[in-house]
C-alpha cells in the first residue's frame, strides 16, 4: 500500500506501520486480551467472544499484526532496492505488469529483503516470550513458573536460553541456506574479511 | 654495519639517515637494504614504478610501517626498535611519538579528519600533541592557511573542499608541527589533473624556503626543476640515485631510461 | 457505579488517573535511560573487545551479543529478578535473613536493559568504527598521537557520529523492551495501567492511553535523533 501511489491507502499504511512499530509489543497483546474485554457483551453478540477469550489467539493476533508491520517495511525497503535499470531493460524486453513484477522485481526484492526478514523471524520468536505474562504456558513461562517454584533461577535460565539459541539457530540456518540457494550469481564470493588488524584503539 | 653509519654521518648531521633498511609483507620482500641520507634543505624525489618499496620507506621513516631491520636517524636520534610477537616493534612509543611531531606527513588522499574544520585540522597537533598555547596555534595556522591559499576557507570542513584544496590543508596541517623534515606520499597522484598544480605550486615554495623534503613522486617535472636530489628505487633497492640533472642527463641504470621514458 | 467519560478517567480530575500515569511515564523513561546509558558503556566496551586483536577477547564478545540478540529480553528480565533475589537471599542467610529478598525492580530493570542493549549497542559501534576512514586514522598516528588522545580527539568523535542512526534504533528498542520490566513490578507505565485498568475495569481505554503515550514517546525521540544526526552530520554533506 506503500508504495500504490493512492494517498489514502499510504497513509493507511503508514498509520498502521507507525503504530505497531512505535508501541512495546506487550501493550499491544494487552490491549488486545485484556482491553478487548471491554466490550465484552459486543463481542458476545457478534460471536466473537470464544476467540478474544483465549489468551492463545489473543497473542497469535497481537503477533500478526505486530509482524506484518515490520514485514512491510523489510519488504517495501526490498522492492525500493530494485535498481531501476533492472526494471527498465525489462520493460524494454517488452515485459510488463505481473510478468515484470513475477520474473524481475519480486526474485530480486526478495534476496534484498531476506536477510531483514531473517532478523524479523528472530525477533518474533524472542516474542512469543511475551505470551507467557498472559498466563500462556510456553517456554518463557514454563520457565518463570519453574524459577519461582524452585528459585533456581540460573538453571532453568540456561536450559530456556539455550532452547531459545537452538530455535534460533536454525532460522538462520534456514535462512543462510534460502539465500545461497538464491544467489548463484553470489556464489564462491571473496572472503570479505572486516579491516580488524589495520588500526587498534 | 653501525660502524659504516658512524663514519657518513660525522660529517654533517644529516636530517634523516636511514641504513640497510628492510622490510617484508608476509613473504614479499619489498624493501631489500635501502639506504639514504638528506641534509637540513635537501629536497629529494624518490621515483620509482608502483611496487617498487618507495611509498613503503617514506612509512617507515614516520614509523607508520616499522622495519624489520635496519636503522632509522632522525636528527641525530636513533628510532629504537625491539623484537615482539609479530616481528619488529618500537621499543620506546614515547620517542616515536615525539619524533612523529618532528617529522611530518602528507598522505596521497589528504586524511583531513572530516570531523573537524580545516583550522581544527591545523590547530589540532600543536595544540594537543605539542601542548602550545591554543591562540598562539590559532594565529600561525591562519598565517600557514594564508601562506597556501585557503585562508577563507578556514571554517569550512574537509568535504566542501576541492581536492586541491585539500590537499594544500593537509599541507599546511603538517607544516603548524613545526617540522624538521617532511615527508610527502604521492601528493598530487589523486588528484585531478588541473589540481595538481596548485598544489606543486606550494610545494615549490616549501622548497625555495629551505626545508627538508623527501617526495614520492610520479611528478618528473618537479623531481627535475625542484628537487635537488633524485632516487629511483626498483624492486626494494636504490638503482639510481643523484643530482636531476645529472640523473636525467645521463641515466646509468637502464631500468631508469626506461622509466623516464615512459613518464614523459 | 457512574459511568465516567474517558477524558474524566485520564484526567487529573479527582477522579482521574493523569497525574499516575504521567509519574508512570516519567518512571518509563527514567529505566529507559539508565538502562540505555549502561548499556553504552557495556556496548563500547564489548565493541573494543570485539575489535581487539586478543582471540579470547574476540570470541567472549561474540558468544555475548549472539547470545544475548538471541535470548528473549524477558528471559534475561526473570534472571536478574529472580536470580538476583535468590543471590540476596543466599547473602541474607549467611547473616540469619529468612526467606525472599525482593532486588529493587528499578536495578533489575535498569541492569537488564544496559545487558541487552550492551549487545545491540556493541554492534553498532562496531558498525561505526569500521566506516571511520584508516586514512584519518593514520594521519592522527603521523602527527604523534598517542593511543588515548587518538582515541578521544578522532575516533571517538566519528564514531559517535556514525553510530546515532543505529543509536536511535536501539534507543526505541529499549523504550519497548522497558515494558517487560512491569513483570517485575516496577511501576511504569504498563504497570500503571495495568493496575488503573483493574481497579476500574475499563482496560481498554488505559492500554490504549498507554499506547498512545508510548507513540509520542518514541515520535519524539526519532524527531530528536534525526536533529541530532543532521548536526552531526554537517561535515559529511556537501554544502550547496
Amino acid at each position: 500500500m506503500r508504495m500504490s501511489g493512492i494517498r489514502v491507502l499510504d497513509a493507511f499504511a503508514q498509520a498502521y506501520v507507525f503504530v505497531f512499530r512505535g508501541s512495546p509489543l506487550l501493550v499491544q497483546i494487552f490491549l488486545i486480551y485484556y482491553g478487548l474485554g471491554q466490550f465484552r457483551p459486543t463481542l458476545q453478540e457478534w460471536g466473537l467472544w470464544g476467540f478474544f477469550r483465549e489468551p492463545y489467539w489473543c497473542a497469535v493476533l497481537a503477533l500478526t499484526l505486530n509482524t506484518a508491520a515490520y514485514a512491510s517495511e523489510i519488504i517495501r525497503g526490498g522492492l525500493q532496492a530494485v535498481p531501476h535499470q533492472q526494471v527498465e531493460a525489462a520493460r524494454a524486453c517488452g515485459m510488463s505488469g505481473f510478468l515484470l513484477f513475477r520474473r524481475i522485481v519480486f526474485p530480486i526484492a526478495v534476496r534484498q529483503a531476506l536477510p531483514a526478514y531473517g532478523s524479523e523471524l528472530i525477533l518474533m520468536v524472542k516474542a512469543t516470550s511475551l505470551a507467557s505474562i498472559i498466563t500462556m504456558m510456553e517456554v518463557t513461562g514454563i520457565a518463570a513458573k519453574l524459577i519461582s517454584q524452585t528459585f533456581r533461577a540460573v538453571e532453568v535460565f540456561v536450559v530456556a536460553g539455550v532452547i531459545y539459541l537452538i530455535l534460533n539457530f536454525t532460522i538462520t540456518r534456514i535462512i543462510m541456506a534460502i539465500e545461497w540457494w538464491l544467489s548463484p550469481h553470489l556464489r564462491h564470493p571473496p572472503a570479505v574479511k572486516p579491516a580488524l588488524d589495520a588500526v587498534h584503539v | 654495519m653501525s660502524s659504516g653509519v658512524k663514519s657518513v654521518s660525522s660529517e654533517t648531521n644529516p636530517a634523516v639517515s636511514i641504513r640497510e633498511l628492510r622490510k617484508s609483507f608476509g613473504s614479499l620482500e619489498v624493501l631489500k637494504g635501502v639506504s639514504l641520507d638528506a641534509k637540513e634543505g635537501d629536497v629529494i624525489s624518490i621515483l620509482g614504478a608502483s611496487g617498487s618499496g618507495k611509498s613503503t620507506m617514506l612509512r617507515c621513516i614516520n614509523m607508520l610501517e616499522v622495519p624489520d631491520s635496519g636503522d632509522i636517524r632522525i636528527g641525530g636520534e636513533t628510532i629504537k626498535l625491539k623484537k615482539g610477537r609479530r616481528g619488529a616493534e618500537p621499543a620506546d612509543q614515547g620517542q616515536v611519538d615525539r619524533i612523529r611531531s618532528r617529522v611530518a606527513m602528507v598522505f596521497q588522499s589528504f586524511n583531513l579528519w572530516s570531523h573537524m574544520t580545516i583550522l581544527e585540522n591545523v590547530i589540532e597537533a600543536p595544540v594537543h600533541v605539542q601542548k602550545r598555547p591554543k591562540a598562539e596555534c590559532i594565529a600561525e595556522a591562519e598565517a600557514l592557511l594564508a601562506k597556501v591559499g585557503i585562508a577563507d576557507k578556514r571554517n569550512q570542513y574537509p568535504s566542501h573542499l576541492s581536492g586541491g584544496q585539500q590537499q594544500r590543508a593537509a599541507i599546511a596541517r603538517a607544516l603548524a608541527m613545526r617540522p624538521n623534515v617532511m615527508l610527502f606520499d604521492e601528493p598530487t597522484s589523486a588528484l585531478d589533473p588541473e589540481l595538481v598544480g596548485e598544489v606543486l605550486r606550494v610545494m615549490r615554495s616549501l622548497a625555495e624556503e629551505g626545508r627538508t623534503m623527501l617526495v614520492v613522486t610520479h611528478e618528473m617535472g618537479f623531481a627535475r626543476d625542484v628537487s635537488n636530489r633524485v632516487v629511483f628505487l626498483h624492486k626494494g633497492v636504490v638503482e639510481e640515485e643523484g643530482p636531476p640533472a645529472e640523473v636525467f642527463g645521463a641515466p646509468k641504470s637502464e631500468r631508469f631510461k626506461q622509466f623516464i621514458s615512459s613518464h614523459r | 457505579m457512574q459511568q465516567l467519560s474517558y477524558f474524566e478517567l485520564v484526567g487529573f480530575g479527582p477522579n482521574g488517573w493523569g497525574l499516575a500515569l504521567l509519574t508512570a511515564t516519567g518512571m518509563t523513561l527514567a529505566v529507559a535511560l539508565c538502562g540505555f546509558l549502561m548499556g553504552s558503556v557495556v556496548g563500547t566496551f564489548v565493541a573494543w573487545a570485539k575489535l581487539s586483536r586478543s582471540l579470547t577477547a574476540r570470541s567472549i564478545a561474540d558468544g555475548y551479543t549472539t547470545i544475548l540478540r538471541g535470548i528473549p529480553d524477558l528471559l534475561v528480565i526473570y534472571l536478574f529478578y529472580f536470580g538476583g533475589s535468590a543471590a540476596l537471599g543466599a547473602i541474607g542467610s549467611l547473616f540469619g535473613a529468612e526467606g525472599f529478598i525482593g532486588v529493587p525492580a528499578f536495578l533489575t530493570g535498569a541492569l537488564a536493559i544496559g545487558i541487552v542493549s550492551g549487545a545491540y549497542q556493541a554492534e553498532v559501534f562496531r558498525g561505526a568504527y569500521q566506516v571511520v576512514s584508516r586514512g584519518e586514522i593514520e594521519a592522527a598516528r603521523s602527527v604523534g598521537m598517542h593511543r588515548w588522545l587518538m582515541f578521544r580527539r578522532v575516533i571517538a568523535p566519528q564514531v559517535l557520529r556514525f553510530a546515532i542512526p543505529g543509536l536511535g534504533n536501539t534507543w526505541q528498542l529499549v523504550l519497548k523492551e522497558s515494558a517487560l520490566i512491569s513483570v517485575t513490578g516496577l511501576v511504569e507505565l504498563l504497570r500503571q495501567s495495568h493496575i488503573a485498568a483493574g481497579s476500574t475495569r475499563r482496560p481498554f481505554d488505559f492500554y490504549l492511553t498507554a499506547a498512545v503515550l508510548y507513540l509520542l514517546i518514541t515520535w519524539v525521540s526519532t524527531y530528536l535523533f534525526q536533529r541530532a544526526e543532521t548536526h552531526s552530520m554537517r561535515g559529511i554533506r556537501r554544502a550547496s
